[in-house]
């Protein structure tokens, strides 16, 4: 038998292995949809959709654009959502932090990803890789506090104190997102306004294009459930494994005081 | 062309980050899950 963790509530590996990791069938199901879909989102992103009569190509970093930051709003919203059930719900059952925990780390990776893949497209539509412009500066924002909100979750401290600690900055780091979605609006900004959702309601775009970037939204909402599932299952693991050291530490606490006791009686 | 860097190089970039982090999170499961017993994970 081998350890594969220098934690000390580390236990032997099972050799078998039979215990089972964090896929189930219904994970299975999902992950392959995912799959399926990006491959049709590759297949419309940068095949079968037109070109624009503005941006010419440069349109077709669109369909992943656009999917990344929908789905950080999305998870930053799950994470609002569930840290309200952990903190306001009477069960203050830790499934609901360790939901807006991984919903937060997915999440913040996607901003990270809107970032990288926007300064690509800026470069091509506006000479320059970063402005700092009111879209873009409000995103780094977003980006810099759900990296605060993480590094909340890491602080010292009972499973309890901290998912009471990070649902409270759950709840107000959501407060951004409608400053981010609105800061075109708000300001003046090299950023263009919002295609779809428009305030007018109005669609202003080619019907294939419009059909790519809802593949690339469904595929990308697709992986998102698929990971948030998978990451919640290995935060309650970690929890278990946390649970499990403190265990061993109060015994072998014990172990060590009862010997000290009996030198004393004798 | 200049372009096609930019534009493949985007979703390259976005998939290697979903591939990434889909690696990452099921290595992990795997390794604690060899750890702990199947009757304490809700989801077996």
């Amino acid at each position: 038998m081998t350890t594969t963790d220098s934690n000390p509530a580390s236990v032997e590996v099972d050799p078998s292995g039979r215990f089972a990791g964090t896929g189930t069938r219904g994970t299975r199901i999902l992950g392959s949809m995912t799959v399926v879909a990006m491959v049709w989102l590759v297949a419309f992103g940068l095949g079968f959709s037109p070109a624009d009569r503005d941006q010419d190509e440069a349109v077709r970093i669109m369909y992943v654009h656009v999917p990344t930051i929908w789905v950080a709003y999305m998870s930053f919203v799950v994470t609002a959502v569930a840290s309200g059930f952990y903190l306001f719900g009477r069960s203050k059952a830790l499934g609901w932090d360790r939901l807006a925990g991984a919903s937060a780390e997915i999440g913040t990776i996607f901003v990270a990803a809107t970032l990288v893949v926007g300064s690509l497209w800026g470069r091509l539509t506006w000479g320059v890789f970063w402005q700092w412009d009111a879209r873009l500066t409000t995103t780094a924002l977003l980006f810099v506090t759900y990296i605060g909100y993480l590094a909340v979750r890491r602080l010292g401290g009972s499973h309890q104190q901290r998912a009471r600690r990070s649902a409270v900055v759950g709840l107000l780091a959501v407060l951004l997102i409608p400053l981010v979605h609105w800061s075109v609006r708000l300001w003046r900004s090299l950023h263009q306004e919002a295609t779809v959702l428009d305030t007018d309601g109005d669609i202003d775009m080619d019907g294939l294009m419009l059909f790519s970037l809802f593949v690339g939204v469904v595929a990308f909402t697709l992986f998102y459930i698929w990971l948030v599932l998978h990451r919640t299952r290995v935060m309650a693991m970690e929890d278990m494994m946390d649970d499990r050291g403190l265990d061993l530490a109060l015994a072998s606490r014990r172990a060590e005081v009862v010997p000290t006791q009996k030198l004393e009686e004798n | 062309m200049e372009d096609a860097g930019f534009i493949i190089g985007s979703y390259v970039l976005t998939f290697v980050m979903v591939i990434g982090m889909s690696w990452g999170v099921v290595r992990r499961g795997r390794r604690l899950g060899a750890q702990i017993p199947d009757e304490d994970k809700y989801w077996t």
